[in-house]
Formats: structure tokens, sequence, C-alpha cells
């Protein structure tokens, strides 16, 4: 199988998790949508690290760099989405709304 | 030797430190020996000097004292050059200028400390850089001179500068010298891109090179120096106003030494003139024009310094006829005798002064004669020297200068001799209203008057009889064969001048005797006419114009300040307050608006923030993929 098939469903879903991150106010939404981000990356780093690589004939492991970066990125992913919902969850106990419009106060 | 010649110079400066740093400790009998007596030492070097150059077989010094501009090829050393001509003005100025010193410790004598000793700093300054304007080998080290006697003018005419008259009267000194300046400057890089040196011998070796269209230039602007410093047309109207300043000072600078400097400057580059005959012609014209239009205004002031200095104007006038008709010899000659004196009338006006508590107008005097005789006595041999009577020295240079002037061209002569009667006629109208008649002062004043003291007479009367006797230095030829010792002297300098070539003994003898009958007449009638009935009233009519001073000042105000203020006044409302200021402050106001503008961005919206870091994102993939090359 091709590599542009994985490229072109990485950058539809990049493009998904722009566009919800742009037009949704919800803030979970807006939370999934940066996942969904981050995943299409994790995805083309995958296809790359697997298909790719300029040595992939000859060795195995070839490129196992990119599958370790991808590690890396759900690890920070996770952090961060726990760090975020708590925060989500303590704006909703504040305010009873997670509608990003209405936090407008961070710039004063 | 060099040493002493460097002393000559560098004592004045000691001089000058000494008074202005320690001014404010300073006891005046101490800051008056301290002037007056680095020049009393100065003069006697000079003395000694001039033994070694009076010799037989002398040939110029050079003294190199350091290199003072190196670039590339161009070198310019700050040396003296000691030859007949420099050290006859350094006798003049230390001689002149010691007796002047030595008044002044009498004259100045109501001044506080600080001031006292301030007064003899700007007067050892000013000797100091008289000095380096005469010894200097090369243009530069005679600019710098130049411009610190300038200097020096400023700082003494505007000594009571918290008369706002007199502060202004040394501006307009300043400001006119500047406008002479500016020509001389422009003459000096002249010469360095032609000749690549500013040294007076390699300058004078390589003229006859150079054009003639080149030559005449930089004559003519090195005369545009020459007027603005030694107050001919069209810059002279600065030495009148001048007599703000201390009356010694007046004395020294603006009659003996430092309005000279032109003359100096200009007899140094005879060589350059003798090759411009344009130039040469310039020079006369302005000369016999100031010599008549300042002696006319001469005749109609009432202010004894006044009078005096548009005398001065005059003689000054003579002078440049001297050396535009190519009789430097002669030029340099009255430029002596005139500093005798000059000197000598300056001093017994300031003695007047003195006598009557600060009044200088001479409606007011009269009299004087019987109050203080040494003045008296002293003034009148000043009065006949000035007027040309034989054998006062100003006769033998004045008419030295005129037949050379009859040589070159008849009208110069004529108009020589006008200007001597002119000079004769006012010069005894100030005699005979100061000395002779009644006293018309107040009654407090009749009672104040007294005769100086002897630190005011006698140099007074040493300047008399350099007055009297000083024109026998240069006897003419007519009279007696070889007798011209002055013109001997200066001759390895400036070229023997001989009028005897081509005018004859007897046509000599008839231009004199012409002169001198005329010049005489006109002092037996200006002593007959004022000394009985001196004019009082207003002058009306043509002398109104004179009094008035042909409305010089006027018409440069009209002509040449009021446009240059208006203009300024344009540059200061226009340029200044409207563009220069409007792009300053719309910058400011620019960057805060647009501000302002930019601020709304800061929504708070976060949805927008992402926005536009996406688009952000995209600009940065556009320009990286397609726009780069």
């Amino acid at each position: 199988m091709p590599i542009n098939y994985y490229i072109f469903l990485a950058i539809a879903l990049f493009c998904i998790g722009v566009a919800g991150v742009l037009t949704r106010r919800n803030a979970i939404i807006i939370f999934m949508c940066v996942e969904l981000m981050l995943n299409a990356v994790n995805l083309l780093l995958i296809a790359f690290s697997k298909m790719h690589h300029a040595e992939v004939a000859t060795d195995p492991n070839a490129g196992i760099n990119g599958q370790i970066f991808v590690f890396f990125i759900m690890v920070v992913a996770a952090a961060e989405v726990s760090v975020g919902l708590a925060i989500i969850a303590m704006l909703y106990r504040n305010t009873h709304s997670v509608d990003v419009n209405f936090l407008n106060r961070l710039k004063h | 030797m060099n040493t002493l010649i460097c002393l000559v110079s560098l004592l004045p400066l000691i001089g000058f430190l000494l008074n202005g740093l320690f001014r404010k400790s300073m006891p005046k009998a101490l800051a008056g020996i301290i002037g007056s007596g680095t020049i009393l030492v100065s003069f006697i070097i000079t003395l000694v000097i001039f033994v070694q150059v009076k010799k037989e077989g002398f040939e110029p010094i050079t003294v190199n004292l350091f290199p003072f501009i190196t670039s590339d090829t161009l070198k310019i050393g700050f040396s003296f050059l000691i030859d007949p001509l420099s050290t006859l003005f350094m006798l003049i100025i230390t001689g002149v200028g010691f007796l002047i010193h030595w008044y002044s410790t009498s004259y100045m004598h109501e001044e506080s400390a600080p001031d006292y000793a301030k007064y003899f700093c700007y007067l050892n300054l000013f000797v100091f850089f008289m000095l380096l304007l005469v010894m200097g080998a090369n243009y530069v080290i005679l600019f710098i001179g130049w411009e610190g006697v300038g200097l020096c003018s400023y700082l003494l005419i505007g000594y009571w500068f918290k008369n706002l008259d007199y502060g202004t009267a040394a501006k307009k000194a300043f400001v006119m010298n500047r406008i002479g300046d500016l020509g001389f400057l422009i003459a000096l890089f002249a010469l360095i891109s032609q000749f690549g040196s500013v040294n007076f011998d390699e300058v004078f070796s390589k003229a006859p090179t150079a054009s003639t269209q080149f030559i005449t230039c930089v004559t003519l602007l090195l005369f545009i120096g020459a007027t603005g410093k030694s107050a001919q047309i069209p810059l002279y109207t600065w030495l009148p106003d001048a007599m703000a300043g201390p009356t010694p000072v007046s004395a020294l600078i603006h009659a003996a030494t430092m309005v000279t400097a032109g003359i100096y400057m200009v007899a140094r580059s005879h060589v350059l003139y003798n090759l411009a005959p344009f130039s040469q012609t310039v020079v006369a014209v302005i000369g016999s024009a100031t010599i008549i239009l300042a002696a006319t205004i001469a005749v109609k002031q009432n202010d004894i310094k006044k009078v005096l200095a548009y005398s001065t104007v005059s003689q000054l006038g003579y002078m440049f006829l001297g050396l535009g008709v190519g009789a430097y010899t002669e030029a340099v000659f009255h430029v002596m005798t005139h500093a005798f004196f000059k000197a000598l009338l300056f001093l017994g006006a300031g003695s007047v002064i003195h006598a009557m508590s600060g009044e200088q107008d001479i409606r007011s005097m009269g009299g004087l004669k019987k109050y203080l005789p040494i003045t008296h006595i002293t003034f009148l041999l000043g009065c006949l020297a000035i007027a040309g009577i034989p054998p006062f020295s100003g006769f033998f240079s004045k008419d030295e200068i005129l037949t050379a002037a009859y040589e070159r061209n008849p009208v110069y002569y004529i108009v020589g001799v006008a200007g001597a009667m002119l000079t004769a006629f006012y010069m005894f109208r100030l005699y005979a209203t100061t000395f002779l008649g009644g006293f018309r002062g107040t009654e407090k004043q009749q009672h104040h008057l007294h005769e100086s003291p002897g630190a005011m007479t006698i140099p007074l009367i040493a300047l008399a009889i350099l007055a009297t006797v000083g024109g026998f230095l240069g006897i003419p030829e007519v009279f007696a064969k070889n007798s011209n010792w002055l013109g001997h002297f200066l001759g390895p300098v400036l070229g023997e001048h001989a009028p005897e070539a081509s005018i004859s003994v007897s046509t000599e003898w008839m231009l004199m005797g012409v002169s001198t009958v005329l010049a005489a007449s006109m002092v037996i009638y200006a002593w007959g006419r004022f000394s009985k009935k001196p004019e009082l009233d207003t002058p009306r009519g043509i002398g109104k114009w004179m009094a008035d001073k042909w409305y010089v000042d006027e018409i440069y105000q009209a002509l040449i300040v009021r446009p240059l203020k208006a203009f300024s006044g344009f540059l200061d409302n226009v340029m200044e307050k409207g563009v220069i200021d409007g792009v300053v402050n719309g910058t400011g106001r620019l960057v805060q608006y647009s501000s302002r503008q930019l601020r709304y961005l800061q929504s708070g919206q976060v949805g927008g923030y992402v926005l536009l870091m996406v688009i952000g994102i995209i600009a940065l993939f556009v320009v990286q993929l397609f726009l780069r090359k």
C-alpha cells in the first residue's frame, strides 16, 4: 500500500482538527480536536518511519526513532489532557460553562 | 636664539595662565605685575632678537617646534619665522603692548580684583595670539593667531558684559570677523589644494607656476579676510562699535595691533599680490573708498572714542591704499607710526574720560587744557602726527604712501590728500572741542577734574616721543640719500621700493608740499573755528547723514540682517515647527495610533487567536514553499 493514503488520511484528520478548534466553542470538543491533530501527526510519523525510511529494506529496525517519538507525543498528550481536563473541570465549577468565548477575561 | 624666540610668545601665555587660573585669589598689584611684566620681558627679548636680525647678512630663521597637522603628503608644522617683517611687528606688539598694559594697571584700578585679573588675563592672551599671528611660518599658524585675536577682541569688547549694548557690540565684532575669516579659510584650502603646502616660502616660490586667475581668486579671498579684521569696506562697521571695551583695549587691539593684522597678512603675501594686478587694484580702491567714507563720518561724531575709531578705519584705508599700489614697506611703516600715534590718542582719550568720570561726549568737555596739562600736550602731539604735519611721524609714512599712490594713479593721490585734509580737520575739531575754550560739563565734573596718575602719563609721554620721532626711521630718499632705514631693514622681505625711479624729485617735493599745506591749513581752520565756537547743535542736512554714519548700519540692517532674520524666522516657524517637528511628532503619533488599533486584536477570544495562528502557519508555508527561490 502506498504511503500516499496515509498522508491523505493524516492531512484530513489534521484539517478536521484545525477546523474543529476554530469553529467549536465547547472547550471539551476543542480539546478533542487538538487530540485529533496530535494523532494525525502520530500517524504521519509512524507511516514515514515504517515505509519511507531509506534503510528499511536492509534493517527492519530502521526508523525506530520515529515510532519512539510517537510514544513521547502520546505520553505528553496524556499528561496535557489530564491537566487540561482538570482546568476545564475547575472552570465549569466556577462558571457553569465550558464555552471558550465566554472565557475572555484572560486579556485583562 | 631658538629658545628666545619661543619665549617671546610663551611669556604672555604664562601670564595668561597665571592670571586666569588664580584670578580669584590674585591681589590686584600682583595681577598687574604679572600682566605687564611678562610683556615687558617679551619686549626685552624681542629687542635682543631685533639686534640679531638687524645685523648685515642676516638670514631668516625658521623654528620648527613640532609637527602640527600631518596628513598624507600635507605636513603643517608648528613653526615660527623670524625675519625683519615679523620682528618689526613683534617690536610694535610687545613695545606698545607693554605701555598699554602699564597704563591699564592704573586705568582699570576701580575694577574688583577678580575682574582686574580677568582683564589682564585676556590682554595677555591677546598678545600671545597676536605674536603667534606675526611669528607663524605658515598660513595655518597665522590663522590660529588670527582667530585667537578675534576671540580676545570679542572677550574684551564685552568685558563689561552686564551692559547689554556692549555684549551686542562684542557679538557684532565677532560675527563681522567671521564673515571675513570664511574668505581667509577658503583661500587657505585653495592654497593647500594648489600647492600642497601652506608654508610661506614654499607657497611663494611655487606661486609663479599657478595661473593668474587662481592667484587673483586667492588674493581676493585673503583680502576679504583682511577687510574683516582690518575694518575695511564693507566689513568695517564693527570697529566703531568695538569702542564699548575699556579704552586701553581700544588702543591696543582696535587701533595699534589687531586691526593691522590684515595689513601684515597682505604684506606677508605680497608675492601673491604682485602676481595679481586686479587684486591690487581692488585693494587700492577699497582702501581709498574707506579713507573717505570713514573720514567723513568722523567729522561729525561727538563721542571722543568714536572719532578715533573712524579715524582708525580711515588710517587703515591708507595702509591698504599703500598695499594696493605696491608700496608694502610704506604701508608697514604707516602701521608702525599709526600704532604709536593712535595708541597715544586713545590713551589720551582714556585719560580724558578718566578725568571726566566716564563722560565721552566732547560737547560736555572743553577747556581741559589747564586741568590735564600732560594729557593735553601728548594729545596735541598725537593730533599733529596723525594730521601729517612735518616732522611728526604721520607725515613721513602718509606722504610715502601718497607718493607711491601718485606714481600708480593720480586719482589715488587726490583721494588720499582729500582724506588727509579731512583727517586734519576732524582731529583738530576733536582737539579744539576737548581741550580749548571753556568747560561745558557739570559743576561736579569740573570739581573732579584731575591729571591722571604717573602710570597713565608715563606711557603717554613715551608714546608721544615715539609718535614725534618715529617717522625718522623711514625718511624718504628725497630728503637724504640712504636715510630710509626702515626701507633698508624690510627690503629683504618686501623688496626695495623706489618711487624715485619713475617720478622726479621735484614732483615728489611738490606732492609733499601740496598735501602738507592743505593739511596744515585744515589744522589752522579747525583750530580757529572750534576753539571759539564748538559745534554743539544737532547737525542738519548732509551733516546729519555724516553724523548718522551714512546710514550704513541701517542699510546692512535692512539688506542683510532683516532678510536673514526673516528667513531664519521662516525656518524656525515653518521648517522647524512645521516640517521637522511634524515628522518627529507624526512618527510618534503614527506608532501610538497603530498600536491602539492593533490592541483590538487582543480580544480574549481564543478562537480568534487560534485563527491567527493558523493563518500565520499557512503564511509560513506559502513563503517557504512558493516564494523562496
